[in-house]
């Protein structure tokens, strides 16, 4: 497919990029979340990194305990938090580093790396068990 | 000025809209985008925002694109803090003179830049603003190395660091120099507030963020930055690496009020020894070679010292 690009002297030199569709208006964008933005299509948000990931955070609602520690650490806002509440894992934006399932607290983990290709009800029929203190200390 | 932000727990800051945007290109893992989101997250007020040529930069503004929900200026490597201070002072200007479109709004100039940005090439640019006094944040994202064209040594890179300007080998240990007191210098300019910080550690981070945000003046924020790439530990272990930095006390958390009033803002329970911290960073692997044992303890020793030297000037007040 021969795509036409532009050469260095036809770029207009600086560019401005609109996070947001110039007409709309929001009082405060620090409290409007993602679901309630109008985000055009130069932001980034509207991409996918979904494709460098290898493995992928699976999350078990049965044993978190809504720290939000994942939320804090999530380099790329893709843990999503509602109301205090852990809600799921944005898969549009992860990149599968597993810095959230490094970081969750709870016996067993709340959020485990499975292969990319796995279902998540295949990851959930997989979870481990509880893991007792002798098996921690001897891994 | 607007009211502060209520933080009270994790929970409650969960429930923060960022204004930083997802498939950006920044490394999995990488810690820039933490700090950022932990700055951002800080207040509900809008802020306008530079940022020097780097990773956070370069990943974040790739043409069509952009990261960043709110004012966001890039020029060049040096002057992230130049192009937000003048930012700030028309902002200044306009107000003077009574031409501000929201009069009631009261935004927040926050500049970001690399350690190579910082200590060593905007180094003039920052110290400038800060001489001018301009009432914004300079917040440097310190991995202590150039990280974005492939690893350079600068100005931050602590001695025995293998970098690819400084590599090790048959012949070097790597880095030969020692990191630069970047916090010392800032503070010695009488900045009203000057502040080390780790995203691990985000309850002192976004309290001393606010702080700064609080201050009248120019603030400086040194923010560790572990970088899965250069400082070559797995993707999802930054936050364990950073915790086991500041456990050890290479990154000590502390803040200057004044150039002079100097607070301990975290003290360890138990301090990890610095070996636990270089072994865990493919960066310093060849100082586990018995040729280079005595580097270890000097690192170890320049820790200690560096320890007792805050601790003396938290208690003189100087
Ligand atoms: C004046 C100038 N010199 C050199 C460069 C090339 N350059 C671009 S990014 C970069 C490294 C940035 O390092 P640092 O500031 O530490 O940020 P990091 O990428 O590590 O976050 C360099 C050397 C440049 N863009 N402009
Ligand atoms: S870290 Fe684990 S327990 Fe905490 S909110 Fe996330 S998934 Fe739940
Ligand atoms: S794997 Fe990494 S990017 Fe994905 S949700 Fe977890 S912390 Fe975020
Ligand atoms: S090289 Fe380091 S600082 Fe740069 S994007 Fe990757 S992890 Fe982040
Ligand atoms: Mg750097």
């Amino acid at each position: 497919m021969a795509k036409e690009t532009k050469g260095w002297n036809e770029f207009d030199a600086g560019a401005i990029l609109f996070s947001f569709n110039k007409e709309t208006t929001v009082s405060n964008l620090a409290t409007t979340l993602p679901e309630n933005r109008a985000y055009s299509q130069s932001n980034s948000y509207t991409a996918s990194v979904a494709d460098w990931r290898v493995e992928k955070p699976v999350f078990n609602r049965d044993f978190c305990i809504d720290c939000q520690f994942c939320w804090i650490y999530c380099p790329d806002m893709s843990i999503v938090s509602r109301n205090e509440k852990m809600v799921g894992v944005d898969y549009d934006h992860c990149k599968g580093c597993g810095i959230c399932v490094d970081v969750c607290p709870t016996n067993p983990k709340s959020l485990l790396m499975f292969e990319e290709k796995k279902s998540e009800n295949e990851a959930l029929a997989n979870w481990p068990k509880k893991e007792s203190k002798k098996d921690k200390e001897a891994n | 000025m607007a009211e502060e932000k209520k933080i009270k727990n994790l929970k409650s800051f969960s429930t923060s809209a960022d204004r930083f945007e997802g498939a950006n290109l920044l490394c999995p893992g990488c810690a820039h985008s933490i700090i950022v989101r932990e700055v951002l997250n800080a207040t509900n007020d809008d802020l306008v925002i530079s940022a020097s040529t780097g990773c956070l930069e370069v990943c974040t503004a790739v043409y069509p694109y952009t990261s960043w929900d709110a004012s966001w200026i890039h020029i060049g490597f040096e002057n992230s803090a130049t192009a937000v201070t003048g930012a700030e002072a028309m902002y200044k200007a306009l107000k003077r003179k009574g031409r501000l479109f929201q009069p009631e709004r009261t935004p927040k100039f926050v500049a970001f830049g690399g350690d190579g940005a910082s200590y060593d090439i905007g180094f003039q640019w920052i110290s400038g603003a800060f001489e001018r006094g301009h009432d914004f944040m300079y917040v440097t994202l310190d991995n202590e190395v150039y990280a974005n064209t492939g690893g350079q040594s600068s100005g931050s890179t602590p001695i025995g660091a293998s970098t690819t300007t400084a590599p090790a080998g048959r012949v070097s240990y790597g880095e030969k120099r020692h990191k630069k007191d970047m916090m010392a210098i800032m503070a010695a300019h009488g900045a009203p507030y000057v502040a080390q910080v780790a995203p691990n550690k985000w309850k002192d981070m976004v309290k001393k963020i606010q702080t700064g945000f609080n201050t009248k003046g120019p603030v400086y924020i040194n923010a560790m930055s572990a970088c899965t790439t250069e400082w070559k530990f797995p993707a999802s272990d930054t936050i364990a690496v950073s915790d086991i930095a500041v456990d050890s006390l290479v990154f000590p958390l502390y803040e200057i009020i004044n150039g002079t009033e100097l607070n301990i803002t975290y003290r360890p329970k138990n301090i990890i020894p610095v070996r636990d911290y270089l072994g865990v960073q493919g960066r310093f692997k060849h100082l586990f070679q018995p040729e280079n044992a005595h580097l270890i303890d000097a690192w170890q020793k320049r820790v200690d010292a560096h320890w007792a030297y805050l601790q003396k000037r938290e208690e003189a007040r100087v």
